[in-house]
């Protein structure tokens, strides 16, 4: 079995409702691209296949928040590094998305992309500095940028800002 | 005479490294709680010459875009600028001729030469020795004068268009750079010679600045850092792109996971990058460098891509965003050493002090783009 269905098999039990045993969102198998981009903003949670030669990565993970460390710890145990945290401001939706960038020091390639969506108002997610040592800087990052807290961080101060910076740049409705 | 002083056994100071301290190159502080000459200790503290310029992506078109990458670092710019150049023909679906290819593959590995060329002189300059940042730069010069001919600059280049190349290289070039490479195999036998079997160097770095490969993974650590720590990974060949997959060369791994492991890592990555410019020159096909059709005003179809290069301090990934504007929704910029940084502070606990400004310069830092 390639990389790319073990890891997508694992991510897939963190959708099984354990009480009842069922799936309760059944991601639609290799969606063309059109269909996703439309659906992006309804997608229910799961995980589905991309055309890595049109995107650039392989497995794209829409989770709950309160499924972000599971996910995190499934990936680590399948050997991959953290590449990168950030976020993405739908001002129109008035969402917040936060985007996890997973890849393998391996021939064989898999990326993995692991999405949040959080209201844009008090956004809040667990940290994943339990698992990955290095998404302190990420999320201090984001932190920064788009004003998201990540619960459970452990030094959550600007980065790259200014130490007093109470605004957020990245956000849409930002002025300078 | 003396009176006797007592020492509490917890006394530890804060010691400030930087943010204007030669040894971190640039604007970077470094926060050490010492013990004694033992680091208790480290917080780095980022965002000196931070810039935005994720938030610069968002308010001007692609193609005005390109001059930021030289920007980030300064010393492998042509990478960055692939980089880039690479995710916008990813989401726009631009078909880069083959000439272009071979050349910016020539101009990028050229780049990746001189950029270790500048570590190497800058690292040694570090460990005490002054005579090597000569010998480096005045080989680094050859690489500027022959960039500099076919992209009109030294150092920030803004050589690469989506799905081309801003020029052609000329038979100058082309003849310039294989005395280049002739030049630079007998110099590279000279800094064996000269610095690498020094045994001063292999004392300072030999069992010093431990990674492995466990951290590398909790950090995301790429590039020479990793390759440093047995960890077979270059993006040329786990992820090819461009035309590197027909290109014949070798990934130096070594397994020691100490800061000679990293030295090691990027002088033999020299030779090989040299050996893909040899054959990237032999295999150059003649035709254009830049498509006959391409869109006038780029503006990707919604939806995100992503995009990774190998630059010479690593993994630099580019995540974009598009709203099917003419400007970016969103542009991501993953640094290499932004990544590799961050472990410093972790494995330069109990560390001496002048062992780990040794280390911190086996990593290879370019501030502007940890700050982007």
């Amino acid at each position: 079995m390639s990389i790319q269905e073990t890891t997508k098999q694992a991510l897939s039990e963190l959708f099984i409702d354990q009480a009842t045993d069922t799936v309760i969102a059944e991601p639609p198998p290799a969606a063309t691209e059109e269909s996703v981009d439309q659906e992006e903003a309804v997608r229910l949670p799961g995980v589905i296949d991309q055309n890595y030669d049109t995107k650039g990565f392989h497995l794209d993970a829409l989770v709950e928040h309160e499924q972000l460390v599971r996910a995190a710890e499934i990936l680590f145990g399948l050997g991959f590094f953290i590449e990168s945290i950030t976020g993405v401001d739908w001002i129109k939706e008035d969402q917040l998305e936060a985007v996890y960038d997973f890849s393998r020091y391996d021939f064989e390639l898999c990326r993995v992309v692991v999405r949040v969506f959080i209201p844009r108002t008090d956004p809040h997610l667990p940290t994943i500095t339990g698992v990955y040592t290095g998404a302190n800087w990420h999320e201090r990052e984001t932190h920064d940028f788009f004003g998201i807290v990540f619960d459970g961080h452990p030094h959550l101060i600007p980065l790259l800002l200014p130490e007093d910076a109470d605004f957020h740049p990245l956000l849409k409705d930002f002025k300078a | 005479m003396s009176q006797p002083i007592e020492l509490q056994k917890d006394e530890t100071f804060v010691l400030n490294v930087g943010p204007q301290h030669p040894a971190t190159h640039g604007v970077l502080r470094v926060k050490m709680t010492m013990d004694g000459e033992n680091i208790y200790n480290a917080e780095t503290v980022l965002g000196y010459i931070h810039r935005m310029h994720e938030k610069m992506a968002e308010n001007r078109s692609y193609p005005q875009y390109m001059p930021n990458m030289g920007r980030l670092d300064y010393l492998s710019a042509m990478a960055f600028n692939h980089g880039y150049a690479l995710v916008v023909e990813r989401a726009a679906g631009i078909e880069v001729p083959e000439r272009a290819e071979y050349i910016r593959v020539i101009t990028v590995e050229l780049n990746r030469v001189s950029s270790h060329l500048v570590w190497l002189g800058a690292f040694v300059l570090d460990l005490g020795g002054f005579t090597p940042l000569m010998y480096c730069f005045d080989d680094r010069e050859q690489i500027l004068d022959l960039l500099e001919s076919v992209t009109g600059s030294r150092l920030t280049y803004c050589y690469f268009r989506f799905g081309g190349l801003y020029n052609d290289i000329d038979d100058e070039f082309i003849a310039g750079t294989h005395v280049f490479i002739k030049r630079m195999r007998k110099e590279l036998k000279m800094y064996a010679k000269l610095v690498t079997g020094n045994i001063i160097l292999m004392k300072r770095l030999k069992e010093h600045g431990p990674i492995d490969r466990d951290m590398c993974q909790r950090y995301g650590a790429t590039g020479p850092v990793a390759r440093g720590s047995g960890i077979d990974y270059d993006v040329r060949k786990n992820e090819p792109y461009s035309v590197y997959p027909d290109l014949d060369f070798d990934i130096p791994v070594y397994h020691e996971c100490d800061s000679f492991a990293r030295y090691m890592v990027r002088m033999d990555e020299m030779e090989q990058s040299l050996r893909i410019i040899e054959q990237a020159l032999e295999k150059l096909p003649e035709g254009p460098v830049n498509p006959k059709k391409k869109p006038k005003i780029i503006k990707p179809p919604p939806g995100d891509y992503y995009a990774a290069v190998e630059t010479a301090r690593g993994n630099f990934g580019i995540r974009l965003v598009s709203d099917g504007t003419k400007n970016a929704y969103r542009l991501k910029l993953r640094s290499p050493t932004y990544s590799n940084m961050h472990l410093f502070d972790e494995a330069c606990r109990g560390m001496l002090l002048a062992d780990a400004l040794a280390f911190m310069g086996s990593l290879d830092l370019v501030i502007p783009e940890m700050d982007r």
